[in-house]
């Protein structure tokens, strides 16, 4: 559209109180705008954003004919919307509206006023000239299916999974592992209250069980997810666990009879320091309570000749079956909740603190497991040879904040390695020393913790611990593990002797995060975490719609943090399937029929499947409900006939050539 | 009275004046319905008799060729001065074709590397750059090709002699390809071959194969006629109305399809495409919004310390 054909733009350059105007002359800005072709009102104003400058737009629309409205103001992501509502409610389609940022990319990065202007004017010119450019375009709505899938059963997983299902609202909970609790059901107590983990996690795991709103499959993967927002399908591939969960009745009696009268199988719950049965169940609170068969150590599998007395122990249920295969179950779902967790570091990769090498160098993980009550030694901590540990070394920072490994703080370290020093000093008596860089308790009662550790007359060393070596130098050294610190504090290198290492391992992505992001098409971090959409405005939402985050999936985070994460989640799944259906911009990308020559370049290209090739007309297709307007496949199309609306080549040619016209 | 027609040739190979003359019976057609009134590659006619004829004294000239010289520059402005209708015939005088390919060096480097010389006295000068015949003189329209084909060329000159604008199609050239239904929809190729050294399937679509064929990114209406004597499509008949920059869709439609995603793999793939500038740009590096810039935006044709006017 031309000034001849009847252009008529409004022209707003907000003042933002000082936030613009202390850099940018709006006075000049508008006034520079009031002599540009088919502007036919320009004006600034304090606050554009208020609702007397919302008005202003809306009269102006009457008062003046405009056609087009340019505001200059913040970022769109701030207020594009409401500008965009004011054009809409003056009686404009509200994509003849055209948002200028001169304030995040002018008014607060340049100090020189004059030069700031200069840009702002620019800028509006640029707007100016796009927006004559700008088509009707109309909003879609999308329906939304009021199921959610919980993807981990850990405490972000389970909690998400409850909050939904209490609201009425059915949650499809899938974990891989034989039992949901994740690794907080590994735990023996939770800083800072020391509540028993247990009790507070057990209930939860049972109610997820006997919800009837709940349909928890564990033992199980999600191997593919299609669709969009509202309406996905997932298809979750459920292992054979060998034991019918409907006919099971979690006796445990299968487990009793099984030929193998040792356990001779590592124990993965309790961190390999015990043995297992090939028939187990990984703790005693399992939910569900079902044993599983585990074939790479069941001598069934391998021979053939076991004397399957775990089947008749069974009896007349006939749980046991040997035979049984893996299950696909395809469900329809509206949104996603990832609450995949994290994997503890290996701490095999800091070679120097000698774990994997010397017996008495244990993972956090470990310890927590000799604490807990139901662990491998009934809450005793005790050492590989049976002895009690008098001396007690733990390092923090293992595998978090270090260039060598990873950069990131774990957050939940300092306050874990507090409350083993108080359970392990309580058990044994120890002298216990934490081996500290900075202490980080930035939590609610932290700080009160370790004050309370202090007066409990532990040791704390700050410094990075050199290494941890059995290399005596003298007699007292003899036997036991020495730390190698500069404890830079007292100013001095120490030695310190003991019996016992506790490494204070960091949090990881899980190893499989990068498979698990691309089935669900969302973005990581550099490290592995998964991506959320915005650090403030929307922490557990993702760029892709409809799939929610939730845990240390998201980066490293203690329990209440966790469960909080979790709660919002829920509540954003929730306020997504009361809301029944959600509307979508128009800002996608779209096949011009008549022009495309079915040329299939641009198909595989989609990063989120929205184009396929249409076999009847030989042509591409878009798919408008999935397509994210990233653009791609606009600029990939090589003969040009995919367009993109609100992108459209005139438009950005036009704001290009607007923006520099002042050569 | 018959419409008086002439055909004039600038930078060119002489490949288009063929496709005319290769018109064959239906060359006679055209002969009884018009007057030609210029030919120099047929007809004994000289410069002199075009300047004598009245404004408006030729109903349609076709020209071929990109423009090289100043000479080609005065003979494209002297028969736009006497021309109702300046139709660019072939790829050199739509986009600047093979000889616009100069463009990559400057003229003074050519003359010295080829003949070892300078520009000569008393002959037509050299510009620095090779243009498309609209960046001379105003063209009503376009016939594409390197040369365009004989069904195109006959349609066209029905088409003018009706008084009406040729017709094109805007697709790329796989929506007429015969080959189309064979390539994959998720074609990816682990590396590039080299016509020479490969044996192309005459079925399958050719850049499935792994050799680069720019039909994506051209315009159809050639009958895919390379593709049926089982060579790929090089681009000769240009983008689609739609495109800015051809050669950057054409490295779009081919990088799109390659599987290496690091840089090293990469390079190693397009080590079997040692000239991309000559294979995406061949036709049209002057109209470009890309590549080169200097060249594509200078816009204004200029001999070392002469002035031109420019039509614009």
């Amino acid at each position: 559209m031309s000034e001849r054909d009847g252009l008529r733009i409004g022209v707003y350059v907000c003042h933002c109180g000082t936030n613009i105007a202390g850099t940018v002359d709006v006075r000049a800005v508008a006034e520079s705008a009031a002599a540009l072709p088919g502007v036919a009102v320009s004006r600034d104003y304090k606050y554009m954003c208020s609702d007397p400058g919302q008005d202003l737009i809306r009269q102006d629309i009457q008062k003046f004919g405009l056609n087009r409205i340019v505001v200059a103001a913040c970022s769109p992501h701030l207020h594009e919307h409401t500008f965009r509502t004011a054009t809409r409610t003056g009686g404009l389609n509200e994509f003849y509206f055209q948002m200028v940022n001169i304030r995040e990319q002018d008014s607060w990065v340049h100090e020189h006023k004059g030069a700031a202007t200069r840009k702002a004017i620019d800028l509006v010119r640029a707007a100016a000239r796009r927006v004559a450019r700008h088509r009707a375009l109309e909003k879609s709505r999308t329906p939304i299916h009021p199921a959610v899938l919980v993807v981990g059963g850990g405490i972000a997983g389970i909690h998400a999974a409850l909050t939904l299902a209490n609201a009425g609202k059915h949650v499809y909970l899938v974990e891989r592992e034989p039992s949901i609790g994740g690794h907080m059901a590994k735990f023996d107590k939770t800083f800072p209250t020391l509540d028993c983990a247990a009790c507070i996690l057990t209930p939860k795991m049972s109610a997820v069980k006997n919800h009837p709103n709940i349909t928890l499959w564990t033992y199980s993967e999600v191997t593919a997810v299609e669709g969009y927002i509202g309406n996905y399908k997932a298809t979750i591939a459920r292992r054979p666990r060998y034991i019918d969960e409907d006919l099971c009745a979690g006796c445990l009696e299968c487990i009793d009879a099984c030929v193998f009268r040792q356990a001779k199988v590592p124990d993965e719950f309790n961190e390999d320091l015990s043995r297992r049965k090939p028939i187990y169940v990984p703790f005693p609170q399992a939910v569900p309570l079902v044993p599983v068969i585990d074939p790479e150590a069941c001598i069934e599998f391998h021979s053939h000749k076991c004397k399957k007395t775990c089947v008749t122990a069974c009896g007349e249920r006939h749980a046991v079956n040997l035979r049984a295969e893996e299950k696909l179950e395809r469900i329809d779902i509206g949104s996603i909740v990832l609450a995949t967790g994290f994997r503890a570091y290996d701490a095999r990769r800091s070679a120097n603190y000698g774990y994997g090498v010397y017996p008495n160098v244990y993972t956090a993980l470990e310890v927590e497991r000799l604490i807990n009550a139901s662990g491998p030694t009934a809450g005793e901590v005790v050492l590989r040879d049976g002895r009690t540990p008098q001396t007690v070394g733990i390092v923090h920072c293992v595998g978090s904040r270090d260039e060598n490994t990873n950069r990131w703080c774990s957050r939940v370290c300092c306050m874990y390695s507090l409350k083993l020093a108080h359970l392990v000093k309580e058990r044994t008596g120890a002298e216990v020393f934490n081996f500290y860089i900075d202490m980080r308790t930035p939590g609610k009662g932290f700080e009160e913790f370790y004050q309370k550790l202090l007066s409990e007359r532990v040791h704390f060393v700050r410094g990075r611990v050199a290494e941890v070596t059995d290399w005596a130098l003298d007699s007292s050294e003899e036997g036991r593990l020495v730390i190698r610190v500069e404890d830079t504090l007292a100013g001095l290198f120490r030695r310190i002797p003991v019996d016992m290492v506790i490494l204070s391992t960091g949090l990881e992505p899980q190893p499989d995060a990068g498979d698990v992001r691309r089935l669900f098409n969302i973005s990581s971090s550099p490290e592995g975490f998964f991506l959320e959409r915005h650090p403030k405005l929307a922490p557990v939402n993702t760029f892709t719609e409809g799939v929610l985050l939730a845990g240390c999936c998201q980066g490293p985070k203690d329990i209440p943090d966790t469960v909080a994460q979790a709660g919002a989640a829920a509540a954003e799944a929730l306020a997504l399937i009361d809301a029944g259906s959600v509307e979508t911009d128009p800002n996608t990308a779209y096949v011009m029929e008549e022009a495309c020559s079915g040329c299939k370049t641009c198909v595989p290209l989609c990063p989120y499947h929205a184009i396929s090739f249409a076999q009847a007309a030989r042509k591409a297709e878009i798919n408008q409900a999935l397509c994210k307007g990233c653009g791609t496949c606009v600029a990939a199309c090589p003969s040009s006939s995919i367009g993109q609306n609100l992108f459209e080549d005139d438009e950005i040619f036009e704001e290009s050539e607007g923006l520099l016209a002042y050569a | 009275m018959k419409p008086k027609v002439a055909f004039y040739w600038c930078a060119s190979c002489g490949g288009c004046e063929e496709a005319v003359v290769d018109l064959d019976e239906d060359i006679l057609k055209v002969v009884a319905a018009v007057d030609i009134v210029f030919w120099p590659v047929a007809l004994d006619f000289k410069e002199k008799d075009v300047g004598a004829m009245p404004q408006g004294g030729i109903d349609i000239c076709f020209i071929n060729g990109a423009v090289r010289t100043t000479e080609q520059q005065r003979m494209a402005l002297l028969l736009r001065a006497k021309a109702k209708v300046v139709v660019a015939f072939g790829a050199c005088a739509q986009l600047g074709g093979i000889p616009a390919l100069a463009n990559l060096t400057t003229a003074a480097e050519i003359l010295q590397e080829v003949n070892h010389t300078e520009q000569a006295e008393g002959l037509p000068r050299l510009f620095d750059s090779v243009f498309p015949l609209d960046r001379i003189i105003p063209v009503e329209y376009y016939i594409p090709g390197c040369p365009p084909t004989p069904r195109i060329i006959l349609a066209a000159i029905e088409a003018l002699l009706a008084g009406q604008a040729p017709s094109l199609s805007d697709h790329a050239l796989c929506d007429e390809c015969p080959r189309k239904d064979t390539r994959p929809p998720d074609l990816l190729l682990p590396q590039l071959h080299r016509i020479p050294h490969y044996a192309l399937d005459p079925e399958t679509c050719i850049l499935a194969q792994g050799v680069p064929c720019l039909g994506p990114a051209t315009r159809a209406g050639c009958e895919a006629r390379c593709i049926g004597g089982n060579m790929p499509c090089t681009g000769c008949f240009g983008p689609t109305s739609r495109v800015r920059d051809f050669g950057a869709k054409a490295l779009s439609a081919l990088a799109s399809v390659v599987a290496a995603t690091e840089e090293k793999e990469i390079d190693t793939v397009f080590e079997n495409l040692p000239d991309p500038a000559g294979t995406f740009y061949r036709y049209s590096l002057p109209v470009g919004r890309g590549l080169p810039p200097a060249a594509a935006r200078r816009g204004r044709p200029t001999t070392t310390g002469e002035p031109y006017g420019n039509h614009t």
